[in-house]
């Protein structure tokens, strides 16, 4: 029932900002300072709207998301930098606001992981084609004692 | 030790199946609250119909109470209300209500039609406290020990289930707290 109801609230208020597509910001949001403007959009670009949880507060049309915007634009207002702006916010939701988490102790693992797993990746590679190119050499390049034997007694052999 | 290296793919198989075996049992929107264990934030809104008084920090002082966040456009809301009537008839604990982005008739007609199962209601028109609570929806509710500090955070409609097993035994614990 729970998930029905989310669902719905979900697609009512994700599916309006798809069809709009690009920022959700109502006219009467947009600061008269264009350099002003361009930061608050710099950081509601980068939070997480907490109802449609995988599009930013900038993208999102839900009600929670407009309070957060105007609250952002509020606080640049008042003289704030980016950093506080964004502790603002993350002292009320947590770090998962933000869609780019800062390396930490809890978040080291999305930031290394993948450059872990690359390098243990081209760490077998290395070793298979090492692997490869030795048995290579020893089948293409260079004949054992015996097979110079047989090669010369071959060529030697005029008979045929 | 060629053959011990054989079973390593299956070992890292069964690592993996019980790695998403716990992650299904989890729910990924479920966002935790920041502020378990963090007294509450400073709340002072106006309560509907009652000049005379604020909905303030001092009333979640000296007793273990709920503070529920609520609406009249929520519909979850309307799901959970008859649980929180009988809790309030019980006087199973006080339970104090927020109503979030709410229109005054409008909650005052949803309260009219339903019931009032709230010790007092704080009027968030503009949902700046519900933000300082760090709430991502209605209906959630948390728990508020005698200090004054959030103890737990429910999301969602609480049924009968989810007071039984989780809310009235945290409440009584909480309870037992000097």
């Amino acid at each position: 029932m729970r998930l029905l109801l989310k669902a719905l609230s979900w697609l009512v208020a994700c599916g309006l900002s798809v069809t709009l597509a690009l920022a959700a910001m109502e006219p009467d949001e947009i600061l008269p300072d264009p350099a002003k403007e361009k930061r608050a959009r710099g950081i509601t670009k980068e939070l997480r709207c907490v109802v449609c949880q995988n599009q930013s507060v900038d993208d999102s049309d839900a009600p929670l998301a407009k309070d957060i915007r105007l609250i952002v634009r509020e606080r640049i207002m008042a003289g704030e930098t980016d950093e506080q702006v964004r502790a603002f916010v993350v002292a009320r939701y947590g770090q998962y606001v933000l869609l780019r988490p800062p390396l930490g102790v809890d978040t080291a693992l999305i930031w290394i992981g993948p450059f872990a797993l690359l390098a243990i990746a081209l760490g077998i590679a290395a070793v298979y084609l090492r692997r490869a190119r030795v048995a290579g050499e020893a089948a293409a390049g260079k004949l054992s004692p015996d097979e110079e034997q047989r090669l010369e007694a071959i060529l030697k052999d005029d008979s045929r | 030790m060629k053959r011990a290296l054989l079973f390593l793919p299956l070992a890292i198989f069964l690592g993996l199946v019980g790695y998403f075996a716990i992650g299904l049992t989890r729910n990924p929107s479920e966002i935790r609250s920041v502020l378990i264990d963090k007294p509450l934030p400073a709340i002072d809104l106006p309560v509907p119909d009652r000049p005379d008084i604020r909905f303030d920090n001092a009333q979640f002082k000296g007793k273990v109470s709920l503070l529920n966040i609520f609406a009249s456009w929520c519909i979850a809301c309307r799901v959970e209300h008859p649980v929180l009537l009988r809790l309030a008839t019980e006087k199973a604990v006080p339970i104090h209500g927020l109503a979030w982005k709410d229109k005054p008739e409008e909650l005052k007609a949803w309260i009219a039609e339903l019931g009032d199962p709230y010790t007092l209601i704080g009027d968030d028109a503009k949902g700046r406290t519900a933000i300082d609570l760090g709430v991502t929806g209605a209906p959630e509710t948390f728990v508020i020990d005698r200090k004054g500090k959030i103890r737990y955070k429910f999301v969602g409609p609480i049924d009968d289930y989810a007071w039984e097993n989780t809310l009235k035994p945290l409440v009584r614990t909480l309870e037992a707290e000097p």
